[in-house]
């Protein structure tokens, strides 16, 4: 049975993209198959990150309007045969995109995969709301800041009552994932700490990404965070993440890439 | 770190947990249902506008709205017409509307 994931966070700019590709990686290497799927019409990022993006033929719209075949725009991973991208249209607008199109893709796609995760544009509109309307599940990415988390709460208000889970009267699924969370910082109490977060949203906690220069590092080579040095503490988090959504119960930790003073003194990098 | 720095030990964090709290018990309990006051704000205006003619730039709204009560405040000021514009007495009209949390 497939599942359907939807990347979401109304503010921008809190690693959504990030995440998507980084979950998708970290799924699709335990050899069940996934594809990630942007929703950002006219803002596509989704390729970039995955490093496919001189790859990109045909597109989400195409395959809506019914130009292209699905497998003709499905891009597959080089790194990992389980992995593929659909990439969203840099030259179309949200509008473009059409209840029903979208519906029927992710029928298609539920049918060849495992596990589709839809990567959300930033907002509350039409591309939003149509990247979480078909959705089982959704992952909320949260920054510990005020901004960021009203934002969220009023996703959880749209996801409760826009999607198509909603509207049968079921509940959809929802998980937070805190991004670029500096524990020193929310111990000396400059930061909302986790427990501030998960208080006011009420939601359970998937994840706690560290802040980290990894995660440039890793989009800079178009890699996902969690192929490009698994053992840093960005991709361990993730990783964990990962195998929250495969079913796994993990003690939440907040892995840390700073070195020890013995690893400073040998000059090595943390592992 | 400043001496100023010294006595500021408790950090940021709390005031934005508190902030937080306030803003969103409001926006949640008006999710879905219309934003009352927005609409009284149309209205009352509307209504004024339909009796005397209202220079846009003379009227004043204010809004603060609040986690057990909520006030609208319109200030609309009215030119006499038959001074014509240039008399400088004008009357005030003015109407404070305070809205209290039913819950």
């Amino acid at each position: 049975m497939s599942q359907v994931l939807v990347v979401t966070s109304g503010k921008g700019g809190v690693g959504k993209t990030t995440t998507t590709a980084a979950l998708g990686a970290a799924i699709a290497v335990t050899g069940q198959t996934v594809v990630v799927v942007d929703f950002d019409v006219g803002l596509r990022n989704l390729d970039l990150v995955m490093g496919a993006e001189r790859r990109v033929v045909y597109d989400l719209i195409n395959v809506v309007q019914g130009i292209a075949k699905l497998p003709q725009a499905l891009i597959r991973d080089k790194r990992i045969d389980t992995l593929s991208l659909l990439p969203a249209s840099q030259t179309r607008d949200k509008d473009a995109l059409t209840d029903d199109g979208v519906a029927r893709v992710i029928k298609e796609l539920r049918a060849k995969f495992d596990w589709v995760i839809c990567d959300s544009p930033a907002g509350i509109e039409r591309g939003a709301t149509l990247a979480m309307r078909y959705a089982d599940a959704a992952i909320i990415v949260t920054n510990p800041e005020v901004s960021s988390v009203r934002d969220s709460d009023r996703i959880v208000g749209l996801l409760d009552s826009k999607t198509k889970k909603a509207e049968l009267g079921e509940r959809i699924e929802k998980h937070i994932l805190i991004t670029r969370f500096d524990a020193a910082r929310a111990a000396r109490g400059e930061m909302l700490n986790i427990k501030d977060v998960l208080d006011i949203l009420s939601l359970p906690l998937l994840g706690i990404i560290p802040e980290s220069e990894e995660v440039l590092r890793a989009s800079n080579l178009g890699t996902p965070v969690t192929l490009n040095d698994p053992t840093s503490a960005p991709a361990r988090a993730y990783c964990d993440a990962a195998c929250r959504l495969l079913g796994q119960d993990l003690p939440m930790v907040i892995p840390n890439d700073r070195k020890s003073i013995f690893e400073k003194l040998l000059g090595r990098r943390a592992a | 770190m400043s001496v100023l720095g010294l006595f500021r030990l408790r950090g940021t964090a709390p005031v934005a947990r508190e902030r937080l709290h306030i803003l969103l018990s409001h926006e949640r309990s008006n999710r879905g249902r219309p934003d009352l006051l927005a609409i009284l704000r149309d209205e009352i205006l509307a209504v004024v506008a339909k009796h005397v003619s209202v220079d846009h730039d003379q009227v004043h709204v204010t809004m603060d709205r609040g986690q057990i009560v909520s006030r609208l405040e319109i200030n609309v000021e009215l030119q006499h017409p038959a001074n014509g514009p240039i008399a400088a007495e004008r009357e005030k009209a003015a109407m404070t509307i305070v809205h209290q949390a039913s819950r």
